[in-house]
């Protein structure tokens, strides 16, 4: 019933970045590099889709697309002149939101248009339409607070579209609601597009949701990270309204499952860089309960010890994202392999799943021992200083050689955590400070 | 669709402008205070020996007039703190190098015991408005002005750098304006702190309106026709009954107050919280109830609204920011940083200069042991205050009905102006022949310590039900509960209204170690003792070595005491 809308791929671009690159200073010298030579063209017609795990600078990128943050090297072009500032007839739909608490529904539609000045009939007539064409009737003099999740996204939806906007940019528009929700809204306004009832002319959404990237995308660009840089551009050409079940959609999301966990091997075999991984690797924010969850249902004799990743992230309610980082965690401690969009329990894996309490801890201790060379390095100057105790200021200088600041703080909390589970050391949070107190080993 | 209900944006009917029954009662309500706001000015700008001459009645009848004038007083030093806080902390948010040098001024200039400043700004004002009352008038104003605006601009300040980044960043791809963002994001977002510290100002400002509308500096007696003039009137003339009516007008006028300005501000800023979810309870005001349900009232106010809208859209052609390279910026920073380290320390030297004229390190000495006087005199009060109003505050917070109506009472009594009371205290330290020193002290606190009680009540009723359960379940009870339940969970209220107190107790030396009643003067050892009696001396050396002195205290004081605890309470003991 439907005809595809292919994007017309010989038009002038709307929006081109050549080239472009971000980089933040680090709290030592040098910098972090966050994203790395990215090209992107956005034509008229077509949905395009940022895909990455978190930290993989998507989100970034869309920030310099909007003009909120100026690219550290590289060019964007909008219509043909270089963007410098947020430029009209680009508009942003928020993760959280971002709606004004203290305004109603009606005034932060208006919001926008205040700020380009159209006077006060044409205003009200404008913002009245944008909230009838998004289902928000009857909501006009409601705040923010009383709605639920779903209506105030629709609310940032009204308000992106009724300044007319011709690129219209979305930072993971549905993560933050239910999954009926998101489901809803995104047939919503995928409906509207196919009957050509917005003013945009493309769209450009970040989203770390391979699922929905695959329903609502006609080109995805798959982002690596560290520095985040487009591994791979994926055309969808599936017909709207794309079904889940449709085997051609299944293979398509298997297959870009595929693509990223390939990346999700442990940094330091995937990455250029020489040789086991270093103290300074980073390591996913895990807690022990989720990775001997997952363990465990590997090992249940319905997986038996192997189980495609979709499958399970489906059983398990868990965003692609949430879920790598688990399997990624697992690959550190070889409880693990993954492999074509597969995740196969080690012998190892297999070994802590079916022991006890204290058995898990000796194995999990052994492994961090052997595989974290940061938990290693930490005891190993615990028990050589005499006092045994060491502050954490001692090892952050190290971290944040390579790490940016926030990436180090995240990486020594999973240590400590880790640490703590496996008895390796203890801690104290109070003083800041590392020391064998209490373990066992 | 144009006959959409919200469609009618101009289109105004007769029947739009006809009052309904609310107008009927607001009106006349609004109509008043204009009217009396009116006189209170006219009179402001009478001459000064018209206010000389007509010296000032105990009659109780013109206490009506004398609470306006205070009052009016009041709201001039408001608009003035909200007018500086709107200007100071946004220029100290919007400008990283303006904020290296505003912030640590405001947090000097909150340090000085607000009437150490009275001394020098009547003289200042007087001069600028030469044989009118205005001058006088102005001075007094600034005093109120110092007791609020500080706390106002910090709690601006604070809320302006701590914007949530997804709404600036929304404003910036909307295309907002600096004016338009001002207005719909960065005041509306501060509004409930701002509202709230008002409200705390206002409580310590009527202590110091009523304090500095009679005062002596050398040999100029200024005497502003209010309630604190009444006092010291009757004080002079040891007129107790007068004292009576005294605070008894002060009672009203605290309670009118309350009711027509904070009621309706808090229960209309509440529109401005930013938690996304809907409040279990809701603050209420009726004069905002009736005056939100007037038609007539509404449509008059419709042009002013109608105006702001429109400069919301206005947009003047923008210049572009150059973002500028960080070598250049460094630079300018040593530079900014150079000058700025160069006019503080000429100050410093100015005020070495003016005081080591006349003084010498004897003097120094001298003040440093009346500060450490007067320092454990708060210390020690604040620690009998604690003992006393923690377990009660505990008890009244864990019971709702009591907090319900202790906790008005509390707010009110931290909002009346304690020096009110002296007048009975110095009867009874003559009466009983008390010994000075130890009997003054408790005057300083008697305004203050509410402050305690207040917040105690507060901590103690939003302590989170199961921990109180589980601490029954496992029997944790007598001290054990003190110190690992309830202790903790109250700890950051607690220090709030400890700072609070401590910060009054300090502005209230000034007034409360020098007390007279008639011909009697009692004088403790002690530096706000000191500050009053060379103020009334003229001795200006003196005076600025006391405040400097005092104010070096409050720094160290609140730097080595109240600042870790308030982080340690903020990082360890917070509940949600």
């Amino acid at each position: 019933m439907n005809v595809i809308e292919h994007p017309n791929f010989d038009a002038a671009p709307l929006l081109s970045c050549a080239g472009v690159r971000q980089c933040f200073p680090k709290a030592s010298a040098g910098e972090i590099v966050v994203l790395n030579d990215v090209d992107l063209t956005l034509r008229e017609g077509e949905i395009v889709g940022l895909l990455g795990r978190s930290g993989s600078g998507k989100s970034t990128l869309l920030r310099i697309v909007a003009g909120l943050m100026p690219p550290t090297g590289g060019k964007v072009m909008y219509c043909g002149s270089p963007v410098a500032g947020p430029c009209s007839g680009v508009a942003m739909v928020f993760q959280t939101f971002a709606l004004f608490p203290w305004l109603t529904v009606l005034e932060n539609v208006e919001a926008g248009l205040e700020a380009l000045g159209v006077d006060e009939v044409e205003m009200r007539r404008r913002a009245l339409a944008a909230i009838d064409t998004i289902g928000l009737d009857g909501f006009e003099s409601a705040y923010p607070r009383e709605l639920s999740g779903g209506m105030r996204q629709r609310v940032g939806f009204a308000r992106a579209l009724v300044v007319n906007p011709a690129i219209l940019l979305m930072d993971e528009p549905f993560s933050a609601l239910d999954v009926l929700t998101a489901e809803t809204l995104r047939t919503d306004f995928l409906d509207l597009w196919q009957e050509k009832k917005l003013p945009i002319k493309s769209v450009l959404m970040v989203t770390h949701n391979i699922e929905e990237a695959v329903l609502m995308c006609n080109r995805i660009l798959v982002f690596s990270s560290n520095p985040g840089r487009v591994a791979a551009e994926i055309k969808v050409a599936l017909p709207y309204p794309r079904n889940r079940f449709d085997p051609a959609f299944r293979t398509m999301v298997d297959d870009i499952y595929t693509r990223m966990t390939q990346r999700a091997a442990p940094a330091g075999q995937a990455k250029s860089q020489p040789g086991a991984p270093s103290i300074a690797t980073s390591l996913p924010p895990v807690g022990t309960n989720l990775m001997s969850g997952l363990l465990e249902l590997l090992a249940s004799p319905h997986f038996n010890g192997h189980a495609d990743l979709p499958e399970i992230g489906g059983r398990l309610q868990l965003e692609a994202d949430e879920l790598f980082q688990i399997a990624e965690a697992l690959q550190i401690l070889g409880f693990a392999d993954l492999e074509q969009g597969d995740i196969r329990l080690t012998p190892t894996g297999r070994i802590f799943a079916d022991a006890g309490l204290e058995e898990r801890k000796r194995i999990f201790g052994e492994r961090l021992r052997a595989n974290v060379p940061l938990a290693a390095h930490i005891r190993r100057v615990l028990d050589e200083r005499p006092g045994h105790r060491a502050p954490i200021v001692r090892f952050e200088p190290e971290l944040e050689d390579s790490l940016s600041e926030d990436a180090a703080q995240e990486t020594l909390r999973t240590v400590i955590h880790w640490g703590r589970y496996a008895e390796l050391y203890s801690y104290d949070d109070e003083a800041e400070v590392f020391s064998l107190e209490n373990p066992s080993s | 669709m144009t006959d959409h209900p919200y469609l009618a944006v101009g289109g105004t009917t007769v029947r739009a402008f006809l009052p309904n029954r609310w107008d009927l009662v607001a009106t006349p309500l609004i109509l008043g205070a204009l009217a009396l706001a009116f006189i209170g000015v006219r009179q402001m700008q009478a001459p000064l020996e018209v206010v000389q001459q007509a010296t000032l009645s105990l009659d109780p009848r013109n206490l009506p007039e004398y609470a306006l004038r205070t009052t009016l007083r009041m709201l001039a030093g408001l608009v003035a703190s909200l007018v500086f806080t709107f200007t100071y902390a946004t220029l100290a948010a919007k400008s990283r190098r303006a904020g290296l040098i505003l912030i640590p001024i405001l947090d000097i200039l909150q340090s000085v015991p607000i009437l150490g400043y009275i001394s020098f700004t009547v003289v200042f004002f007087m001069s600028l408005f030469p044989g009118k009352v205005l001058g006088a008038e102005l001075a007094c104003v600034f005093a109120i002005f110092t007791s609020q605006a500080w706390n106002m601009a910090f709690s601006f300040y604070q809320s302006l750098v701590t914007v949530p980044h997804d709404l600036e960043e929304a404003s910036q791809a909307f295309h907002f304006s600096a004016w338009q963002r001002f207005w719909r994001l960065d005041a509306p977002f501060a509004m409930p702190g701002l509202v709230w510290n008002m409200m705390m100002s206002m409580s310590g400002a009527w202590f110091f309106v009523v304090a500095s509308e009679a005062i002596t500096v050398g040999d100029k007696t200024i005497t502003l026709p209010g309630i604190g003039s009444y006092v010291a009137m009757a004080i002079d003339q040891m007129d107790l009954g007068a004292v009576g009516w005294a605070i008894l007008a002060m009672t009203i006028v605290i309670l009118i107050y309350d009711q027509c300005m904070f009621r309706p501000l808090v229960a209309w800023s509440d529109k401005f919280r930013f938690e996304q979810t809907a409040a279990q309870s809701v603050p209420e005001s009726w004069l905002l109830d009736l005056v939100q349900k007037t038609r007539f009232l509404r449509k008059l106010a419709t042009p002013f609204g109608t105006a702001f809208r429109f400069s919301l859209r206005i947009r003047l052609p923008v210049r572009k920011v150059k973002i500028e390279g960080p070598v250049s910026s460094r630079m300018i920073d040593v530079a900014w940083y150079t000058i700025v380290a160069a006019a503080a320390a000429y100050c410093v030297w100015q005020v070495v200069v003016f005081v080591s004229a006349e003084l010498s390190w004897s003097d120094l000495w001298e003040v440093f042991l009346l500060s450490s006087a007067t320092l454990l005199r708060v210390a020690v009060l604040i620690v009998l205050a604690s003992l006393i109003w923690v377990p009660l505050g505990v008890w009244i917070g864990l019971r709702p009905r009591w907090a319900e109506r202790i906790q008005p009472l509390a707010q009110f009594l931290a909002a009346f102006p304690a020096n009110l009371m002296f007048p009975v205290a110095v009867v009874l330290i003559v009466r009983f022949n008390l010994n000075v020193d130890v009997w003054v002290s408790p005057l300083m606190i008697l305004g203050t310590q509410w402050y305690i009680l207040f917040n105690v009540i507060a901590g103690a009723s939003a302590f989170p039900t199961d921990l109180r359960e589980a601490a029954s379940t496992f029997h944790i009870q007598g001290w054990q509960w003190w110190r690992t339940v309830i202790l903790p969970g109250i700890f950051p209220y607690f220090i709030t209204g400890a700072i609070t107190a401590s910060g009054g107790a300090w502005n209230a030396s000034i007034v409360s170690e020098y007390v007279k009643w008639g011909d009697t003067t009692l004088i403790a050892h002690g530096v706000g003792a000191y500050i009053e009696t060379n103020t009334i001396a003229g001795d200006y050396p003196r005076i600025v070595l006391g405040i400097v002195m005092l104010s070096l205290f409050v720094t160290v004081f609140n730097r080595a005491l109240w600042r870790p605890l308030y982080r340690l309470s903020e990082r360890k003991l917070r509940l949600d």
